[in-house]
């Protein structure tokens, strides 16, 4: 099948869907791909670096027209008509935040689907675009902010003095969140992080950040991944907090976003007017609201009192290279799940539950939103809260009345046998079941280290049996001797090979202070 | 006092001296005193039977019987020297056989030296209820026997690598095993009205047959439940011919070591949350091995050897989980050395050991024991596994199934709800694997995919050899 790559056409939008090296992934899954000439080139690209990953460089037409066409963007209400009928488009999309982009794409007869759709599941981790693109996001955050900033973010004793560590907060350690800790960490700053989730404390620590808690005994633990919006108690103290970092630190990096709502508003107008003259405040959800008072998408804003507050909304748009490579790599593992035949052509899998919920328009019919999913927490999350769909219930024990039943029914039956047998049968039985049942308990304790000197010991008792075929030697008739020769030859084997590879075994076993006598 | 009860009284010290050894084998500040009784009561069992045997036998027979165990002993001895710790389940299941093949041995003498000798002058005869009850318990013996017998040939060409231990899968098995019962109860009830040669041959056949099948049909990941299972077998068959033979201690001792056998069985089904009858009926992953394989989990990230010395450098607690892989890499030794290595620079390491870990039963702890890994270091699942979120590295060396996450977390898959390491609670993890191939379940595995998890691909023996150097 045919697939286009058109260039962007938001303002400011540097990215592009594909990459040269994403391109040779994309042809080696039997696609033809075509590119519109000087897509990359904001992102630096060239169209000959396209052409040599087997890449036809076309007009944006020929871009549109292709079967399949992936894009950064969404794209705007009068670019759904140059997409070919029956074509699949592949692109961010926001069906939650816009619902008349879904219906203007229902009005076509396409198929969409929405990359940042993808469900927060392990196995779609590979095609999860708001990772990859938060990842850069946060890391870029930092950037901006060492920028603006007027000083190190590191410490250091020079002859002319000492500088003290830039501290940063950062709120929301979601993947965005974590990518700004461990930049600003590596920077050398003091770096702080605040989540409503405590499970991150862990993550936080590992990126070499602090955690702070706030105070409070709702605790949440996450089922999908995402964090929710809290109850009003928990949001006072929360601002107690943030109020109280705000006096404290240089650089605050704000990520907090929950899907499909404005962003939560943390740091109020008086916070800012508490910070230092020289700090500086990233709102990373400023395209949703902000969670900063004052903050301006895609705007730099001086207070004044002196605090920078940046709002950029295409920070991953500004590392254009890495922001398309990662994208695109998003796109190439999307693909690579929906041509499972890897002939070029494209198969939608409805009942598959990744491929479901990232379908938005399906052949002109709207099928937003998708059924939900729950997915598992993230992996360090202490409790796997998550879909533990209830493993079958073990088959209930039987209960006292059938169990007395069934011991009864046994009982019975071994009484009417033993009692309808001549007696030294009965006394055999007795001997067998008491044996039985002091075989059952003599190991019942076993270490489970001993399993194979336990198991190599009992073969060689088995081989006991050799007292049987020694005692049938003694017979005259030929045949029954010289079955009873090899019956004894095959279980002295047993005897001698059994207590012989036991007693190797066991030498071996030594406890720790005089095995680890090499090492002292 | 007559020689036959000094035999009688000599077999009932002998049983208690066998019920010593097992009970002293449970513990290891014990053990070594309980093979030692093991061997006691045998030789005291030996040689109450020599001693019976004696009275009424011809030169011939003396020679004969000295040939026979001293030919045996010497074989037995030989194998047991030579053999390498991790070739012992196969030796082990070679072992079940021959004890197999001594009942089978053992019931056909008996319907030879009674049933069939009964037209000829001097045979013992029996009568009625006698008779009968002989016949049944020549046939059971023979049964049990033969099952034992081909059921560990083919445990043993299965760990031996000589066939392949897929699970045979014939249509209708559990009607072939079910049906191959209902005809051996017919058979038995044939054999005891008219004992005759032909029916014990249809029978003999028929149970070698059941072994066979029986063993064939269940794959290579169930193997320690297979062959504690034919070591409880075995233990049957033994007590079987002390019925037919009317003494007691091989009785004794088969019940001992059939119990014992089925409690470890038991043990081992508990550890992979399956029914006893389950695994018999075989066929593991044959569900739901198609299932999830076709699924894309994503993509699983490398990890050099230098970079996994650097994380263990680093770490403060390791947990190493070997399996299987570890044995066919002959790694042991290697981490042995890892284990020193990283004790010495104060890192606390451990072993986590899943109870159905390799192809035997306990055979990670033989394998680690033979490398010189002191016992105390090396942990149970149980005893490790809430233990697993506070360690900074686990290494998984040749383990797949036993660390699976899909058992707690997908209620579709094959292994569900089997009991597992839970090593992706650790802060990483290091996957030491040849190949992204799937377990001997056939199931893939989640953990590979997992953001802590690092896959170090390779022969663990060379990866562990390498991160030793960079160490």
């Amino acid at each position: 099948m045919q697939l286009g790559v058109p260039r962007e056409t938001r303002p400011r939008e540097t990215r592009v869907s594909a990459t040269p090296a994403t391109v040779t992934q994309l042809v080696a899954l039997g696609y033809d791909v075509v590119v519109e000439s000087g897509a990359g080139a904001a992102s630096s690209f060239p169209d000959e670096a396209y052409a040599a990953s087997g890449a036809r460089i076309g007009t944006a037409a020929d871009a549109w027209g292709a079967e399949v066409v992936l894009r950064v963007n969404a794209p705007a209400i009068e670019e759904i008509d140059r997409l070919a009928d029956g074509a699949i488009l592949i692109s961010l999309l926001s069906p939650a935040l816009d619902p008349e982009l879904v219906d203007a794409l229902a009005t076509r007869p396409i198929t969409a689907l929405a990359m940042d759709a993808v469900p927060r599941i392990s196995r779609a981790q590979s095609m999860d675009v708001l990772s990859s693109m938060a990842n850069i996001a946060g890391y870029r955050a930092v950037i901006e902010a060492a920028n603006v900033f007027g000083r190190f973010f590191t410490g250091q004793v020079t002859a002319a003095g000492k500088v003290s560590p830039a501290k940063v907060l950062v709120a929301g350690a979601g993947v965005a969140g974590l990518a700004a800790i461990g930049a600003a960490s590596s920077l050398g700053a003091i770096v702080r992080a605040t989540d409503v989730r405590p499970e991150v404390a862990e993550q936080v620590r590992s990126l070499g950040g602090e955690y702070v808690a706030v105070p409070s005994a709702e605790a949440q633990v996450s089922t999908d991944g995402y964090a929710r919006e809290m109850g009003e108690d928990f949001n006072r103290r929360a601002a107690q907090m943030y109020a109280e970092q705000a006096t404290d630190v240089d650089i605050v990096i704000t990520t907090a976003l929950i899907p499909g709502r404005p962003a939560p508003r943390l740091v109020t107008e008086e916070m800012v007017a508490s910070m230092r003259s020289g700090s500086v405040i990233v709102d990373m959800a400023a395209a949703q609201g902000g969670n900063v008072a004052g903050s301006v998408p895609d705007e730099v804003v001086v207070t004044p009192n002196g605090v920078s507050i940046i709002g950029y909304t295409d920070l991953p748009a500004r590392l254009p290279a890495q922001a398309s490579q990662l994208y695109g790599t998003n796109l190439v593992n999307l693909l690579k799940l929906l041509t499972p035949g890897q002939d070029g052509q494209l198969v939608l899998d409805l009942d598959d539950v990744v491929q479901r919920t990232i379908t938005v328009v399906r052949a002109g019919e709207k099928t937003w939103p998708p059924p939900p999913v729950q997915v598992s927490a993230a992996p360090a999350a202490p409790a796997p809260v998550a879909p533990k769909a209830e493993p079958a219930p073990p088959p209930e024990p039987p209960g006292p009345g059938r169990r007395f039943a069934l011991v009864g029914l046994g009982a019975a039956l071994l009484f009417l046998l033993a009692a309808f047998s001549p007696d030294e049968l009965v006394q055999h039985f007795t001997v067998f079941a008491l044996a039985v049942v002091v075989g059952f308990y003599v190991i019942g304790h076993v270490h489970h280290a001993l399993h194979t000197p336990l198991m190599s010991v009992t073969n060689a008792i088995s081989g006991i049996i050799v007292v049987g075929a020694l005692l049938q030697l003694g017979s005259d008739d030929g045949v029954v001797r010289a079955l009873a020769f090899i019956a004894t030859l095959v279980a002295s084997i047993n005897v001698f090979g059994g207590f012989a590879v036991t007693r190797r075994m066991l030498g071996m076993f030594s406890r720790g202070p005089s095995g680890r006598g090499a090492t002292r | 006092m007559t020689a036959t009860t000094a035999a009688s009284a000599a077999y009932i010290v002998a049983g208690l001296l066998f019920i010593l050894s097992l009970a002293g084998l449970s513990r290891h500040e014990t053990a070594k005193a309980g093979n030692a009784y093991g061997i006691a009561g045998m030789v005291i069992a030996l040689a109450a039977t020599v001693g019976l045997a004696t009275r009424d036998t011809s030169a011939t027979g003396l020679v004969l019987l000295v040939v026979a165990v001293a030919i045996g002993a010497a074989i037995g001895l030989w194998r047991a020297r030579k053999v390498e710790m991790t070739g012992m389940p196969e030796l082990i299941a070679l072992l079940h056989s021959f004890v197999g093949l001594a009942a089978v041995l053992v019931g056909w003498n008996g319907y030879l030296s009674v049933e069939g000798a009964a037209g000829q002058d001097g045979g013992p005869v029996l009568d009625g209820a006698e008779a009968g009850i002989h016949s049944g318990e020549v046939v059971v013996g023979v049964f049990i026997g033969a099952v034992t017998f081909t059921g560990s040939i083919v445990a043993f060409l299965k760990l031996s690598a000589r066939i392949k231990s897929n699970p045979l899968m014939l249509p209708g098995r559990n009607w072939l095993n079910l049906g191959a019962l209902a005809l051996f109860v017919a058979f038995t009830v044939v054999f005891v009205v008219e004992p005759n040669l032909v029916v014990l041959s249809v029978v003999t056949v028929l149970a070698l047959a059941l072994g066979w099948h029986l063993v064939a049909s269940i794959g290579g990941g169930d193997m320690p439940v297979v062959v504690s299972m034919l070591n409880s077998y075995s233990g049957w068959a033994a007590a079987a011919s002390g019925f037919l033979l009317g003494n007691d201690l091989l009785i004794i001792t088969g019940a001992l070591v059939g119990s014992s056998g089925a409690y470890l069985s038991y043990i081992m089904c508990r550890a992979m949350n399956r029914s006893f009858l389950s695994v018999i009926a075989g066929g593991f992953g044959n569900e739901g091995s198609v299932g999830s394989a076709d699924v894309d989990h994503g993509e699983h990230t490398e990890i050099s050897a230098a970079d996994t010395a650097e994380l263990l450098r680093d770490a403060k607690s390791v947990v190493i989980t070997p399996g299987y892989g570890m044995a066919v890499a002959q790694a042991q030794g290697p981490v042995a050395d890892l284990t020193r290595k990283l004790t010495e620079r104060g890192v606390e390491v451990r072993f986590g050991i899943h109870p159905v870990a390799g192809r035997l039963p306990g055979h990670m702890n033989v394998l680690l024991a033979e490398a010189k890994v002191p016992y105390d270091v090396v942990l149970e699942m149980d005893e490790i596994n809430d233990d697993l979120a506070a360690t900074s590295v686990v290494l998984v060396i040749g383990a797949n199934d036993t660390v699976n996450p899909a058992a707690t977390d997908d209620p579709g898959s094959p292994i569900a709800g089997m009991p597992v390491l839970r090593v992706w609670e650790a802060e990483r993890v290091v996957v030491f694997k040849r190949s992204m191939n799937t377990g001997y379940a056939g199931v893939q595995n989640p953990l590979f995919f997992r953001d802590n998890t690092r896959m170090l691909f390779g022969d663990a023996r060379e990866r562990v050899e390498d991160i030793l150097r960079a160490l």
